[in-house]
């Protein structure tokens, strides 16, 4: 359909303190719109305290074809994990 | 404190939360189909608080259930406004728009009602309504400024439903509060949100009347009360 309403995606946060969580996107006229929209389909159950909306077209992705160049350079460099360093017992939970 | 003031409340979000509910799966878009069951659902509850404490206030062991289900039209004490049928989108959202202007107004004088328990239902009503408000007043500026078509069905809609707004503010002791005085409050937010969709408000002040005191309710009512009813009339008690 040609007139059919450009597409958001759709951010909520969950709880203060938490940050905004991809929940998926809709259509709507504007932002406002997707707003209220993103209001009446994603947080019917308490879901959220802030919702983000983004044009989704404006949204750039890395490409799935990339992947190997992107990625796969990680795939031998463990010591990147911070599993590698001892932690004094005072510092507590991390 | 009057029985009826609280039955009409009641009926109000009865009578518009069924017929928005008819929308259901036939909305013009998924979003407009949710944001609309929502709206219902929301005056569904409020119905819920409204009939029962009508219901206690009475005394003869009537639930929101039985208010509901088991009175015929001319024992509903709802506006003429909200049995209007759905027709077109427009119609739709703009008879929501009236409601939530009156409906707003209202619940902020409920508010400060002396009797706790209407306060308390008007608070917590009155932060659904706000959205409802904001929700329609959006789509009526939209809409107003859309295409051609869509101007000329707001306006058609407006033309329409207008000689169902002087009910809202008819003065009647049996009220809650004293609705006249809400009549200035409503008129600064629908002309200012008329102006934003350039829409025309109606010159006519005619005013069908009888659905609030229910001694003339429209055909409308009672086929819309068929449907509604028809499952607990024919199996009384039937619980899911």
């Amino acid at each position: 359909m040609s007139t059919e309403w450009p597409l958001y995606e759709v951010f909520i946060r969950g709880q203060h303190g938490l940050s905004h969580r991809h929940v998926g996107s809709l259509h709507a006229t504007d932002a406002e719109h997707a707003i209220q929209n993103a209001r009446d389909v994603y947080t019917r159950r308490k879901e959220g305290v802030s919702i983000w909306v983004v044009p989704a077209a404006d949204i750039t992705a890395s490409s799935p074809d990339d992947k190997g160049p992107l990625y796969d350079p990680a795939d031998d460099k463990v010591y990147r994990h911070p599993t590698f360093f001892d932690i004094p017992d005072d510092v507590g939970a991390m | 404190m009057s029985v009826i003031g609280l039955i009409r409340m009641g009926d109000n979000t009865l009578v518009l939360g069924q017929r928005l509910s008819e929308w259901c799966g036939h909305a013009p878009a998924l979003e407009e189909d949710i944001a609309l069951a929502n709206t219902a659902l929301d005056l569904i509850g409020q119905t819920q608080l409204w009939l029962d404490l009508a219901g206690q206030r009475e005394g003869q062991g009537r639930t929101a259930d039985t208010l509901a289900y088991t009175r015929d039209a001319w024992d509903f004490r709802n506006l003429l406004l909200v049995e209007q049928p759905n027709r077109d989108f427009a119609v739709t959202m703009t008879r929501q728009f009236l409601f939530d202007t009156w409906h707003f107004e209202a619940l902020q004088a409920l508010i400060n009602h002396a009797d706790a328990d209407i306060s308390a239902i008007a608070q917590k009503s009155a932060k659904e309504v706000t959205y409802h408000r904001e929700r329609s007043t959006d789509i009526v500026i939209a809409l107003g400024n859309g295409t051609e078509e869509s101007h000329d069905r707001m306006q058609g809609a407006l033309d329409r439903l207008w000689p169902y707004v002087g009910e809202m503010f008819a003065q009647d002791d049996d009220d809650l509060t004293d609705m006249s005085v809400l009549r200035d409050a409503f008129d600064v937010h629908v002309s200012q949100t008329l102006s934003e969709s350039t829409l025309t408000k109606p010159d006519s002040d005619f005013a069908h009347q009888g659905g609030k005191t229910g001694t003339r309710h429209s055909e409308h009512l009672g086929h819309m009360l068929a449907t509604m009813q028809v499952l607990p009339r024919n199996y009384p008690g039937a619980t899911w």
